[in-house]
């Protein structure tokens, strides 16, 4: 639950304002989520005042005319508010019911804000930023800060990567607050033919899991693709290394061959003039659906391994850029009210894809149509707005934004006039001076008047998980990407016209209040972009 | 009565296949309508009611450990699962079934014996809520060229056509009943839907009987008089919808087609939909894909494919489209028939009416529609859905067919029809489940001599009462592209799964979250707002608050799928307990769960176990469909359990 949630009444007017060597002032009384603010809505500081919310030790509510008539003009309320440092002052609220709300949700804030605390720092005693790769050495495709397990120092840190491809040693992506457990990501152990182990990667996954009897290790290759890696210095945790740990396997695709359904999908999409039959066969020899299928069925597995049985999960394929990514963001996608707002959702794209190192240049250098031959192209990063949009569909309200971000996104992943997706790895971008020279896209996405066209008129948040369904009855084709351009994508359009029409007009009847219901809480949400770091520590 | 052996069975389990944990224990009871399963337990009030009438097949599956299992398969594609513990009540249970849900004659349908809390006056009234004159005068009919003509009043030119027939006004009766020998079953060119802006017809028929080489020049006259009916036009199409080689071999039993040269002016164009026994087939192979447990995407696919369902639906849109387009752009007057004209004509006739008329994409409309182009037209209602045992044969799902083809406009148009797709369900359901009078029967003839009217009820204004529940949010009926004809794309990618109809009762399947019903719910409250507003005009009134408080609720008391947005998947592809823990590790992990949920969120009301249970006491609310219409009506309560 966000905080703001528990505010009931979030302004009162004509509060009148009593405190130490201060004429009482008239003016307006706003609680947020940390403050409680009091302006006359004169620029002079001397008439405003700001207190946060944790400040505040003791309130005193006293209502007058508590026998009569509750919304007769007249009546009033006074708190009393006690700080602790020592200030104390008195609001006069005219409005019983008012007065009443804002005490109760002062209270509640000051509670739950503790509480929110607590949670937080029981957290913090677990896990600790390592800077460890700070000059990119350890692991070139990783930030420059990750979360690691508080116990694990970071020369266990250093050798773990060189049991690791690529050096991605495990790293925290997501930690679920109901229950503490986690979602961490890295590639495959470099185990060999001969079985080489690695105590500090033992370590460092035996703390992850911490005294909890058991983890889940889902490898995103099958059993035997597993197996066969050994031959090439790969491979898996073992059983015997890794005795606390349960290993699932769930076989993906990956990169060319993904690349080449999606040509195939685009290809057989292009040409209207197939029977029925013939355009069936062709989606399912594109397999491009039973990509969507295993992603969704994995993350789903994911979940569950950490909502519903409460035990934390290791995510990897092989070099872990790809899947392991996809696979971790469309978990969090299900767990995680946070992300699914506009804010979130880049968010957990800044965090799980552009800092994690998924390799954009290389991936989406090109796209269908190119005759250029294939290397390291692979749409992992399409297949992931494709398994949003189908979350989308079957929780047509759970997600803040609308289609229309996806296909922007879709569309600046190959091409862009932002640096947001430029290079292979934030090493890269440093290297290229790429934040210096270039704008990013998600700011400029999340502009405080964000467009209209990518957020979802809809939108209902909730807290639960949201399980997708994952029977191919239920998945379906992204029409609007990829009949994009066709008649059918128009009809679609009127329809959304529609719905905005239908939101907007009721919004316009219930009033401002209920206007402030869904785009404000948006906005209240909406952070500058440049804490996305603090996002990461916060988490 | 006499047919039930076994009027209760207890500690008869119902299992969910896609989940075991829902399997329910209770008893089950056989009465003379209905099949009713009480669950046991007093929170879970999710009673089970089957009509016989909806029952397809009993199954008797081999013994497992926990009992004897029996399978219900039903027209509406519900699926029950029924473990008996004791074989010889397995074996009573599904004689008695078998029997029951294999009505031999009309009398033993459910329609007569259901009795709603209605008068006469009522049950009468619902009948004429629909009148066809008035639909035919809302085309602009009778006029100087087209009338009613009197000559099938007694049913004696042609016994599966309606009384009540539009021909030209040139055509005389020896035209027309010479016409009606030269056709099969006497079921010569009438009209079936007028064009007021450019008097271009539809008109119907069935095959002619010209084998090789006859000819009959009052069936020339025929045609001729509907062409020039036309004044516009300087020819009319005549358009066969059967492939062209069934047509062919019509002719060598003294049937077969028009012959271009024999007529004058006309176009004759073969369209390929193919006869009731293939649709048959593909509907039954489609049935099956869609009762995979977990398949892979490529099973489904496959198996989609290859049940050639969305190819045959593709095939009655063109034909459709093709005369739609027609009458409304080439101002061309068509003539359409197959064999006896009652199956595939119905449908394209209907289709093309759709994409024609915006009235049939309305609630009344559509219902006019069917009850026009199908009802009284001789669309052979029970023979074609299996209201009596009789010929498996003549069983095929052609009005399935027909209400497949408006869903896949509407997926197209999402804006332009009034109703959604519970509209088209429920009709569905009414078709098969013999609970109102209107499908029963082949013909009008058959209906009049077997007094449906006075002994049955009417279903239109049962629907039209509910219409609340069908209406199409974004429907916008003066947005240009849905006035006039609709020209819907027929490209592969166009067809899509009804997963909907197929798979209704599989709810995992299904969006927990139902974007339709949150607009509704919106649109309603905007309208109750503005209805305040008027109200309070002048008065200073601060109404504005209450409203946005009713709206809140009003959009969480979407219990169905808040509750259900926590139901996990079977994402292990297999059954529900293969993965992760030793079972009574599980069930611990689980319970403990369970605690801290319900803690968390009883603000919301919902959570992740209960979060299924929820569902299943809402779903009798929310989703009114199985309940209220085919299960269990609330209606029907008296005739229900009391009679057992």
């Amino acid at each position: 639950m966000e905080l703001s949630e528990h505010i009931k009444t979030a302004n009162v007017e004509a509060v009148t304002l009593r405190r130490p060597f201060h004429p009482a002032l008239r003016g307006t009384l706003c609680v947020t989520s940390h403050h409680l603010l009091f302006s006359d809505r004169k620029d002079e500081a001397s008439r405003q005042l700001l207190i946060l919310i944790k400040n505040i030790d003791a309130i005193e509510k006293s209502v007058e005319n508590l026998f009569g008539y509750p919304r007769a003009v007249g009546s009033s309320g006074t708190i009393t508010i006690k700080c602790k440092d020592l200030l104390v002052l008195q609001l006069e609220i005219p409005g019983m019911e008012e007065c009443l709300n804002i005490a109760s949700s002062i209270e509640v804030l000051n509670i739950v804000i503790t509480s929110h605390r607590q949670k937080e720092r029981l957290l913090w005693d677990r896990w600790r930023v390592s800077k460890v790769n700070s000059d990119y050495s350890v692991c070139p495709s990783y930030p420059s800060a990750v979360i690691v397990p508080r116990e694990v120092d970071d020369d266990k840190l250093i050798r773990s990567a060189r049991f690791r491809q690529g050096g991605r040693f495990p790293v925290l992506s997501y930690c679920h607050h109901r229950n503490g457990m986690v979602i961490m990501r890295s590639s495959q152990p470099l185990t060999g033919a001969n079985k080489k182990r690695c105590k500090e990667d033992e370590l460092l996954l035996q703390a992850v899991i911490d005294g909890s009897e058991l983890g889940y290790i889902i490898d995103l290759r099958s059993a035997q693709q597993a197996q066969q890696a050994r031959m090439t210095g790969g491979g898996f945790e073992s059983k015997s290394c890794y005795s606390h740990w349960k290993r699932i396997h769930r076989h993906h695709e990956r990169g060319k061959v993904v690349q080449e359904s999606l040509i195939k999908l685009v290809e057989v999409c292009s040409d209207p003039s197939h029977t029925v039959d013939r355009w069936l066969s062709k989606l399912e020899n594109s397999k491009w659906l039973s990509h969507v299928h295993s992603a969704l069925s994995t993350a789903g597995l994911v979940v569950e391994c950490v909502e519903r049985d409460g035990h934390s999960v290791l995510v990897h394929g092989s070099e872990g850029t790809d899947n392991t990514l996809l696979v971790s963001s469309l978990a969090q996608l299900i767990l995680d009210p946070a992300s699914r707002t506009v804010t979130g959702f880049l968010c957990l794209l800044e965090r799980e894809w552009i800092q994690a190192g998924h390799p954009f240049q290389q991936r989406c250098a090109h796209s269908v149509y190119s005759h250029a031959r294939l290397k390291q192209e692979c749409p992992s990063f399409l297949l992931l707005l494709d398994c949003v949009w189908q979350v989308w569909r079957q929780f047509p309200l759970a997600l803040e934004f609308s289609e229309a971000l996806l296909l922007r996104l879709a569309q600046e992943v190959y091409a862009s006039n932002y640096g947001t997706f430029l290079c292979n790895s934030e090493q890269e971008r440093c290297a290229a001076g790429v934040k210096e020279n270039t704008h990013c896209l998600f700011q400029s996405l999340l502009k405080p008047d964000i467009e209209e066209q990518y957020l979802n008129p809809l939108y209902e948040p909730t807290d639960l998980a949201i399980w997708p369904s994952v029977h191919p009855q239920s998945l379906q084709l992204w029409t609007g990407m990829f009949l994009r351009w066709t008649k059918h994508a128009q009809n679609m359009e009127e329809a959304r016209e529609e719905v905005w029409r239908i939101v907007k007009e009721h919004r316009e009847r219930a009033g401002p209040d209920r206007t402030n219901n869904t785009l404000s809480t948006h906005c209240d949400t909406l952070t500058p972009f440049e804490n996305l770091m603090d996002e990461l520590t916060i988490l | 009565m006499e047919h039930i052996r076994m009027p209760k069975v207890e500690h008869v389990r119902l299992v969910d296949r896609s989940s075991s944990r829902r399997t329910q224990v209770g008893t089950l009871y056989l009465t003379a309508t209905h099949t009713i399963f009480v669950g046991k337990g007093s929170e879970d009030r999710n009673d089970l009611w089957v009509l016989h009438s909806l029952v397809c097949n009993v199954v008797k599956h081999k013994a497992s450990q926990s009992g004897y299992p029996l399978l219900i398969i039903c027209k509406n594609f519900q699926v029950i699962r029924f473990i008996i513990p004791q074989e010889s009540d397995c074996h009573d249970v599904y004689i008695s079934l078998s029997r029951l849900s294999r009505p031999e004659k009309y009398e033993e349908l459910y329609c007569f014996s259901f009795n709603p809390n209605v008068d006469k006056a009522e049950r009468e009234h619902s009948w004429d809520f629909l009148d066809l004159k008035a639909e035919y005068s809302r085309m602009g009919l009778p006029n100087k060229l087209w009338h009613v003509n009197p000559i099938n009043r007694e049913y004696r030119v042609c016994d599966t056509y309606p009384a009540d027939l539009f021909v030209p006004k040139s055509v005389t009766l020896p035209v027309i009943v010479g016409s009606s020998k030269f056709r099969s079953r006497g079921r010569f060119p009438t009209l079936s839907y007028y064009c007021k802006e450019n008097h271009a017809t539809i008109c119907r028929s069935s095959q002619p009987l010209s084998g090789f080489s006859a000819r009959c020049l009052e069936d020339e006259q025929m045609l001729q008089a509907i062409m020039k009916s036309n004044p516009g036009s300087r020819f009319m199409y005549v358009v066969d919808t059967r492939p062209k080689l069934n047509a062919m071999a019509n002719r060598a039993a003294g049937k077969g087609y028009e012959n271009e040269d024999n007529y004058c002016n006309i176009k004759f164009q073969f369209i390929g939909i193919e006869n009731i026994h293939v649709m048959r087939n593909s509907q039954q192979k489609l049935i099956e894909v869609s009762a995979l447990h977990s398949p892979s995407m490529g099973e489904f696919l496959t198996g989609l494919e290859n049940s050639d369902w969305l190819r045959h639906i593709k095939s009655i849109m063109e034909a459709g489209l093709f005369i739609s387009k027609a009458v409304a752009e080439e101002g061309v007057s068509v003539l359409v028939h197959c064999s006896d004209g009652w199956d595939r004509t119905a449908q394209v006739c209907s289709v093309a009416s759709v994409l024609l008329d915006p009235y049939y994409r309305t609630l009344k409309g559509l219902m006019v529609l069917i009850e026009k182009d199908w009802v009284s037209f001789g669309h052979m209602f029970s023979h074609r859905c299996g209201h009596l045992i009789g010929e498996a044969k003549e069983v095929s799902p052609v009005i399935d067919q027909f209400l497949e083809c408006v869903w896949q406009l509407m997926e197209q148009f999402p804006c332009a029809f009034e109703y959604n797709e519970k509209f088209l369900i429920s009709i569905h359901i009414h078709i098969y489940s013999c609970h109102y009078g209107n499908f029963i029967c082949n013909s009008q003839k058959e209906r009049k001599d077997l007094c449906i009217k006075e002994k049955a009820h009417s279903v239109w204004l049962h629907l039209w009462e509910k219409k609340l529940d069908f209406m199409n949010p974004l429907f916008k009926p003066d947005q240009s592209q849905n006035q006039g004809l609709l020209r819907p794309s027929t490209a592969p990618y166009c067809f899509k799964y009804w997963r909907r109809l197929y798979n209704r009762f599989d709810r995992e399947l299904h969006p927990r979250q139902s974007e339709l019903d949150c607009l509704m719910t919106v649109k309603e409250e905007t309208q109750k707002l503005e209805e305040e507003l008027a109200l309070y005009e002048g008065v200073k009134l601060n109404f504005s608050k209450s409203g946005v408080l009713d709206s809140k609720q009003a959009l969480w008391s979407l219990p169905l799928d808040t509750s259900l947005a926590n139901t996990p998947q079977d994402y292990i592809g297999g059954a529900p307990n293969v993965f992760t823990l030793q079972q009574g590790e599980r069930e611990s992990a689980e319970l403990c769960l369970f605690g801290d949920q319900t803690k968390s969120s009883d603000a919301d009301n919902s959570d992740q176990e209960s979060g299924v249970a929820d569902f299943s006491s809402h779903s009798s609310g929310e989703e009114s469909l199985p309940s209220e219409d085919s299960v269990k009506d609330p209606d029907s309560d008296e005739t229900g359990p009391n009679r057992a």
